[in-house]
């Protein structure tokens, strides 16, 4: 039987409301001024404005890695020049970290489905809800006034003394765009976490509580405790680099091993806030494609705890040839080797699901899979670098490169594909044309790998990162990553026209056309404004799926 | 070079013991890789919907089953980690009898310069077989010597010294880079590392050393700066003795102890107030600004020599 009934019917079985119940009046219909827009309190429409304008920077920032690319097909390119080629890796890092990876599963997808799926009307704050996407758009507007000025030269990670003393650039405007961002960040942390707390509808106890809930409240604890000192950090560039007064530079007294610290104590954590999210998403998919309940549900949701309490004690990592003394390196190497370990868990439990399961491969299922693949990678490659004496030799290499986007592309963007795929019915009310998405799923997938799996080999032959021009020997290597490129921006490109499509011209979507177990299939798809008729009263756990046959 | 070779030579004593680490956990992690990727794929088909596979009593969860692929791979980390760590701690201990060489990093050059004053820019010249210490420091940002052939690479920082060895094993020469990025040239920031035959290499060595060898040249300036009138042994002034300073433990007015090593010289010429030496007045001025750093390079190979008073 389901997990859920609502709260008027006996708890025994009742499927989903019938389709002839006359629907009531969805969200999308309540009001289509722009003015009803930018004045909704709704979390489904702000989830919406929130995957508009990061679309808008994905596509900004992913324009920047596509010059990268074309400059990088052969050693001594001259399609820009190193200043710009410089402003465009920088602007390609902070576009794609701050304004699209670290709101893209949260303020999207977990702010139209968290309080769908945990059986509330909204989140906690929503005049709060708002005013985050607001110093969102704030801090995108001074992102894009500071790419239009003239942009920034020092890399997305603002190393001083570079960043204080030796750069001439709109370093200020930068870190302000960042710190304002990282606002919105905070606040839609904190609201998230207040609603699990006090929202739950009766019945959703901790344990019944869907993991991509899990994920969402694991990745708010993270933004809160993070996020400020990334703010207190650039702060104290800002200052350094106004008033000339040491903090990090050491000709005026300071200690530019500091920045690194407080930087990575910060940018560390953040990388989990990019890829927890993402575990929520395939943790929704692969239950529902495979029929299965999620194998080791406990496992699942203590594995991302864990994740994201020793995610804060790995930070020097970074910092293995920075000049920190080796014992620090020794005990971040340990502790590093250790956080893989949770992520091991939840891949062996994904893979765990699929026993005796009934597995459909459609798109969204795709595009979960070659999560798990792409983040498995991701994750096993990350364990060279934990280990202190590899590491220095790949440390700033094309092999960090390879292992990051692994974690943050293959894993993060596949996962937001995937459940922009799978919660599209519920969002738009209309399917998305099956055929186009699981060619674009198979596109993505080889396109990211041919572009990546390049920069792993690249690394290991010694080519460092941010170089403008490379030693001939590495030419063919950057083609093939270059070609790669071309076909993930095709891959990239198709879900944006056909999703859009779907929009209007889509078939009608039933109100849970994948026979889906999660309380936000139990609502007409799109939903309403408050999201449920009756409030549902929770009886069981949340992937009550049966492969051999139908629901109960 | 070969297109389809890019990968550097092992050319140093280290790189053979890093490449068979690499190569450990290569198998290892390719192996987890390719076993869990034929597992789901092995699922996907025998599972696949309408498939006659026996699903019956489909688990979804196993106690132990989690408690072991926890504890195995923990156990395996740990292995690694002991492994990876024997190594890293090679990189910080070189041989006392390493050639040191001062390697000084600016936007975007490097300035090697030899004991015996012998300075050249973006190469490198080292005796095959023999360990060498580089004392490495920046002018301006931070950079990183990288040495790919070498396995090793070090942060280079302005404000202190940093330290990187190595023992060439193969003749010939090899790209170094700076890994750290450092402004929009920084990938022009290179050069090579051309190992020589040791007769050779003293060869090189004596032969472009016009300028005075550094332990002279800090001689000079002890005296130039006025280093002397404090240190010497009639002073009337009361410092420390520098004789037989280098690497001992020295007993600072805060309590703690430290040694004496490059980077606390350095300090002392800079940031006399912050090493204050227990039974002395701070009366040493402060020389940042009046010194360049192949001054104060000079000035510490020459305290390092014994020489100085």
């Amino acid at each position: 039987m389901n997990a859920a009934v609502p709260a008027d019917t006996p708890a025994s079985g009742t499927p989903a409301v019938p389709a002839e119940v006359l629907h009531p009046r969805s969200y999308l219909h309540e009001g289509s001024t722009l003015r009803s827009w930018l004045t909704t309190l709704d979390h489904k429409r702000i989830a919406l404005l929130y995957m508009i304008s990061i679309t808008l920077f994905f596509f900004i920032g992913g324009c920047a890695a596509g010059l990268i690319r074309l400059q990088l097909m052969t050693p001594n390119g001259q399609l820009v020049d190193d200043r710009t080629y410089t402003e465009l890796f920088t602007a390609h890092g902070i576009i794609m970290v701050w304004f699209f990876l670290i709101p893209s599963i949260p303020a999207t997808l977990g702010n139209f489905l968290l309080p769908l799926m945990i059986g509330a009307k909204e989140v906690a704050f929503p005049r709060l809800n708002l005013t985050s996407w607001y110093i969102y758009t704030v801090g995108g507007v001074i992102v894009v006034l500071t790419l239009l000025s003239g942009g920034v030269d020092t890399g997305w990670t603002f190393y001083t003394p570079l960043s204080t003393l030796f750069s001439n650039t709109r370093v200020i405007l930068a870190a302000t765009a960042v710190f304002v961002v990282g606002f919105s960040t905070i606040l839609t942390g904190l609201n998230f976490i207040v609603t699990v707390h006090r929202l739950r509808a009766p019945g959703m106890t901790w344990f019944r509580l869907p993991l991509f809930v899990w994920a969402q409240y694991t990745t708010s604890a993270i933004m809160v405790l993070a996020t400020p000192v990334l703010a207190m950090t650039l702060i104290l560039m800002v200052f350094e680099r106004i008033t000339r007064i040491g903090i990090f530079d050491p000709s005026l007294g300071g200690d530019p091993l500091l920045f690194q610290h407080l930087f990575w104590f910060y940018s560390h954590p953040a990388v989990y806030i990019m890829v927890v999210p993402a575990m929520g998403v395939a943790s929704e998919i692969i239950p529902c494609f495979a029929r299965k309940s999620v194998f080791g549900y406990r496992a699942m949701a203590y594995a991302m705890i864990g994740i994201g309490v020793i995610g804060f004690l790995v930070w020097g990592h970074h910092m293995f040839v920075s000049g920190q003394s080796s014992f620090a390196s020794d005990v971040f190497s340990i502790l590093s080797f250790v956080v893989a370990v949770p992520s091991a868990i939840k891949v062996f439990n994904w893979t765990a699901t699929l026993y005796k399961g009934s597995i459909e491969l459609s798109a969204p299922m795709l595009y979960a899979l070659g999560f798990v693949g792409l983040f498995m990678i991701g994750g096993l490659s990350g364990l060279f670098l934990a280990a202190t004496a590899l590491d220095v030799d790949l440390h700033a290499t094309y092999f960090v490169i390879a292992h990051f986007h692994y974690i943050m592309v293959g894993g993060t963007v596949m996962a937001y594909l995937g459940g922009l795929h799978f919660w599209w019915p519920k969002i738009v009310g209309r399917m998305y044309p099956e055929r186009w998405a699981r060619i674009a799923a198979w596109l993505i997938f080889i396109g990211f790998n041919l572009t990546f799996y390049p920069q792993f080999l690249l690394g290991l032959a010694g080519m460092p990162r941010r170089y403008h021009h490379y030693a001939p020997q590495f030419q063919l290597l950057n083609e093939l990553s270059s070609t790669g490129a071309g076909v993930l921006a095709l891959g990239y490109l198709l879900p944006l026209v056909y999703l859009i499509w779907a929009m209007r011209r889509g078939a009608r979507a039933p109100d849970n056309p994948w026979g889906a177990t999660g309380l936000e299939w139990r609502t007409s798809s799109p939903p309403p404004k408050e999201n449920f008729e009756t409030i549902p009263r929770v009886t069981g756990g949340p992937y009550d799926y049966h492969p051999s046959g139908q629901r109960a | 070079m070969n297109p389809f070779d890019p990968f550097p030579p092992a050319a140093s004593t280290m790189a053979p013991q890093v490449d068979h680490l690499f190569i450990a956990l290569l198998a290892m992690c390719g192996l987890v890789a390719v076993t869990i990727t034929v597992v789901i794929v092995v699922f996907v088909v025998r599972y696949r919907r309408g498939s006659r596979a026996d699903r019956s009593n489909p688990p979804t969860g196993a106690f132990w089953l989690e408690v072991g692929w926890a504890g195995t791979p923990l156990a395996v980390f740990f292995v690694v980690f002991i492994w990876s760590t024997s190594i890293f701690s090679r990189f910080y201990r070189p041989p006392a009898d390493s050639t040191q060489i001062y390697v000084m990093a600016k936007q975007w050059m490097w300035r090697i310069q030899h004991a015996n004053g012998r300075r050249e820019i973006n190469q490198l010249h080292v005796p095959l077989g023999y360990p060498v210490k580089l004392i490495m420091s920046s002018q301006d940002v931070i950079h990183s010597f990288y040495v790919p052939a070498f396995r090793i690479k070090q942060d280079v920082l302005p404000g202190r010294f940093t330290y990187l060895w190595f023992q060439p094993t193969q003749l010939g020469r090899f790209t170094f880079a700076c890994a750290q990025f450092c402004g929009i040239q920084h990938y022009a920031m290179g050069g090579q590392v051309i190992v020589m035959r040791p007769a050779d290499y003293e060869r090189w060595l004596a032969a472009g050393s016009e300028q005075p060898g550094l332990v002279a040249r800090g001689a000079a300036l002890f005296r130039q700066s006025g280093c002397s009138g404090c240190h010497e042994p009639g002073s009337s002034v009361h410092a420390p003795d520098l004789h037989a300073l280098y690497g001992q433990p020295v007993h600072l007015a805060d309590g703690s102890t430290v040694l004496a090593d490059d980077n606390y010289l350095l300090d002392c010429m800079l940031e006399p107030a912050n090493q204050r030496v227990l039974g002395y007045a701070p009366v040493m001025p402060s020389f940042k600004g009046q010194l360049t750093q192949d001054d104060l390079d000079a000035l510490i190979t020459f305290i390092k020599s014994g020489q100085a008073p």
